[in-house]
């Protein structure tokens, strides 16, 4: 991928990597610019105190012997060698003696230490020079005794105490700056050095994180196109380095697999709309057409009408059932639970239904162990344990023997069962078994029977509301629908 | 449907037009319960919007009033709300297409009286709107109901038919004892599970009828005059005669 330099710009790593190294880069110039003054100080420092040392050295000299003493100590001290320099002048600045060969013009005439590092040349160099390099400007050799010797590669830097001795001759005493100036080259190198590991440190970084980073981002970029394209199926890249990018990665597909799950709820509703209610709508609508069309007496069009209503109730019961499973399905706010006596929920539903199952001839008993509570929504619980009994009593007539429901709430484990078991033909198909609570599916036993087809998926749902199961179990005869409960958390 | 008022108030609550206030913003769902309320002899008049229907509720005197969650400039809470702490008690049926158990919850506690989710039967409507009525409230207070020769003692639980005693369970109890508060009026099978049975869900199958008509044979058996009645497309009537 080719990376135009404003593209990477764009991108927060490189963003961060320039302005950590200009930061960076900033101190570290501040530094070494602070540590450079204060080792040049400290140089300069130890440099005029060698500096004193000499002079008192010549002083004492000078006590003990005169002029002639101290001359002849210079020319002894000059020969010697070493970094100090030392000079006696004639009032003209004519140098006598001393290990200078020549001066910057204008350093003898101010007395006191010299203000500014001046440049000198010492007695022999040119010799050394020309022995080292014979093909060098002969003019070199030719300057004179007193001639201006600035800012040659040959001169060097120095710093001196410049005296006037009692006889008005001038006396310099100084120290080569060599070594401080080589030491604060070495510095200065290191700096240069440190700030072009630092530049390329920082591209480096810059190149490697912001390029990565910028090629996950737009994976996830052009992943998420792809998703909002249409294709709810696809996923963002999780690498598996666990860090923030897979991380964000993860969260967006487990809201891209809630987006599908609620996506896919919302096409089976909009399915069963399309299949289930079109065919009451179209009786609705043909039974209304032949009454118009038909020749019929007062009675007949309100028979008709009568008709029509209980057909839409009936329709506005199936488009409830499915707004509500939707709802449930969605997770619609869990705010609305609370403890609920599940054997006060089965003693009412069995209270409920207790006549329309004398009627029907099933025998309807109860097996309540304890007062289990969950904690849940006291009305679904009804809706879903009415749905499954008034099932159970439908399914039980058919039973061989004397057709009996049973409503049992124990608890399994760790989970309270609320189970509803007729003994009628069941469902003996395993995948009929599970298709049963799928909405709208009724099994083709139950065709003769009335309702929705919504009545256990509802229940399902429900369930799924109250973080619990329903389970649909063969019960031999018959069958077992269980509902299954987590235990509340502080019982 | 409409019935006559009659001057024995312990004997049929009043039932007579009612001035109703519909507060609903969808004007085709306004205009058919205006026409509908007319129709079946009350006064309906209806606000387009959450403000106006507030005007209107606190400077006229209404009997009922329909009120429509999700209104436009105001909601349909906060109007019941503000109507409330201006004292003001008329009675209010929410129509929601919500629908949650939440927003019945919610609704109730707004102030509202009773709660209707969209879609509803108006027949439905109707009958809670009648029962809503706030001079029907009155028959709360007392403590024996008398319809026809039916009388029902609610401290000493017991119910006697033209001087005979009836032995009824205790919900059969609670179901008579709920007809005969609302005798006169009709009341639909959800409203008897509501509050007879305090759940707010539409049964499979009609387990209700079942119930009334159990009850119905423990009143009726052994006399001439039929006194609890089927409403076709609507619910039951406790009357007599």
């Amino acid at each position: 991928m080719a990376l135009s330099m404003p593209a990477i710009m764009r991108t927060t790593a490189a963003r961060l990597s320039a302005l950590y190294l200009l930061l960076f880069a900033i101190c570290a110039v501040l530094l070494v610019f602070y540590m450079t003054s204060l080792s040049a100080r400290m140089l300069t420092g130890q440099t005029q105190d060698t500096i004193n040392d000499e002079v008192l050295g010549l002083a004492r000299a000078y006590q003990r012997g005169g002029l002639p003493l101290l001359v002849r100590v210079v020319e002894q001290r000059s020969r010697q060698p070493g970094a100090n320099l030392y000079l006696i002048a004639d009032t003209n600045g004519q140098i006598l003696t001393g290990n200078v060969q020549s001066l910057e013009p204008g350093v003898l005439e101010a007395e006191g230490w010299t203000t500014e590092p001046f440049s000198y040349r010492r007695f022999g160099e040119a010799e050394l020079e020309r022995q080292r390099n014979p093909v060098a400007d002969p003019n070199d050799t030719q300057s004179g005794q007193n001639e201006v010797q600035v800012e040659g590669e040959k001169g060097h830097n120095a710093i001196a105490l410049v005296l006037r001795l009692p006889n008005q001759m001038i006396m310099l005493v100084g120290r080569d700056l060599g070594e401080p100036e080589r030491f604060r080259a070495v510095i200065r190198r290191a700096l240069m050095l440190a700030l072009g590991m630092m530049g390329l440190g920082g591209l480096l970084i810059w190149f490697f994180v912001g390029r990565a980073a910028l090629k996950r981002i737009d994976s996830v970029s052009e992943a998420s196109r792809r998703i909002m394209g249409g294709d709810l199926s696809g996923r963002l890249p999780v690498t598996g380095a666990g860090d923030e990018f897979d991380r964000l990665s993860e969260n967006l597909n487990s809201m891209l697999a809630r987006i599908a799950t609620l996506n896919e709820g919302l096409k089976q509703v909009s399915d069963n709309i399309a299949h289930d209610l079109k065919t009451p709508l179209t009786r609705l609508r043909n039974r209304a057409e032949a009454t118009l069309s038909g020749k019929y007496k007062a009675a007949d069009y309100r028979q008709a009408l009568e008709g029509t209503i209980a057909e839409s109730d009936q329709l506005i019961k199936t488009f409830n059932a499915i707004l509500m499973i939707s709802r449930l399905e969605a997770g619609y706010s869990s705010e609305s639970t609370s403890r609920v006596d599940l054997a006060a929920s089965v003693r009412d539903v069995v209270e409920l239904y207790e006549p329309v199952a004398e009627e029907a001839g099933v025998t309807l008993e109860t097996s309540v162990q304890d007062a289990f509570a969950v904690e849940g929504n006291r009305e679904l619980i009804g809706q879903a344990l009415s749905n499954i009994v008034d099932n159970a009593i439908k399914y039980s007539t058919d039973s061989t023997a004397k057709p009996s429901v049973r409503v049992a709430l124990d608890r399994v484990g760790r989970e309270i069962r609320l189970s509803v078991t007729d003994n009628g033909h069941g469902i003996p198909d395993d995948a009929d078994r599970a298709r049963a609570t799928e909405r709208f599916v009724r099994l083709e036993k139950s065709r003769s029977q009335p309702g929705s087809g919504l009545g256990l998926s509802l229940a399902k749902a429900i369930m799924t509301f109250h973080n619990g199961r329903l389970d649909l179990l063969p019960a031999d005869p018959g069958l077992s629908v269980v509902m299954s409960f987590p235990e509340r958390e502080d019982r | 449907m409409h019935m006559p008022a009659t001057q024995s108030s312990s004997e049929i609550a009043y039932n007579g037009p009612m001035k109703i206030l519909v507060i609903e913003d969808d004007r085709e769902a306004a205009d058919y319960l205006q026409k509908a309320f007319t129709e079946a002899g009350h006064t309906a008049h209806v606000a387009g919007d959450g403000e106006t229907g507030f005007a209107l509720a606190d400077s006229g005197d209404y009997d009922v009033m329909v009120v429509d969650r999700m209104l436009p400039r105001r909601d349909g809470l906060s109007v019941i709300a503000g109507l409330r702490s201006r004292g003001n008690t008329t009675p209010v049926l929410i129509l929601s297409a919500l629908g949650e158990v939440d927003d019945r919850v919610t609704g109730l506690r707004a102030g509202g009286d009773d709660y209707l989710t969209k879609p509803y039967a108006f027949s439905e409507l109707l009958a809670r709107v009648e029962v809503l009525n706030r001079r029907a409230s009155a028959r709360e207070a007392e403590t024996v109901y008398r319809v026809g020769d039916l009388e029902l003692d609610r401290l000493s639980h017991s119910v006697r038919r033209a001087a005979r005693e009836i032995t009824l369970q205790p919900r059969e109890f609670r179901l008579l004892e709920y007809l005969m508060r609302h005798a006169g009026q009709v009341v639909t099978r959800t409203m008897l599970l509501e509050n007879v049975w305090d759940y707010h869900f539409d049964p499979q199958t009609n387990v209700i009828d079942v119930h009334v008509s159990r009850l119905r044979g423990k009143i009726e058996k052994g006399f001439d005059k039929p006194i609890l009645h089927t409403v076709r497309g609507a619910g039951y009537m406790l009357k007599s005669g």
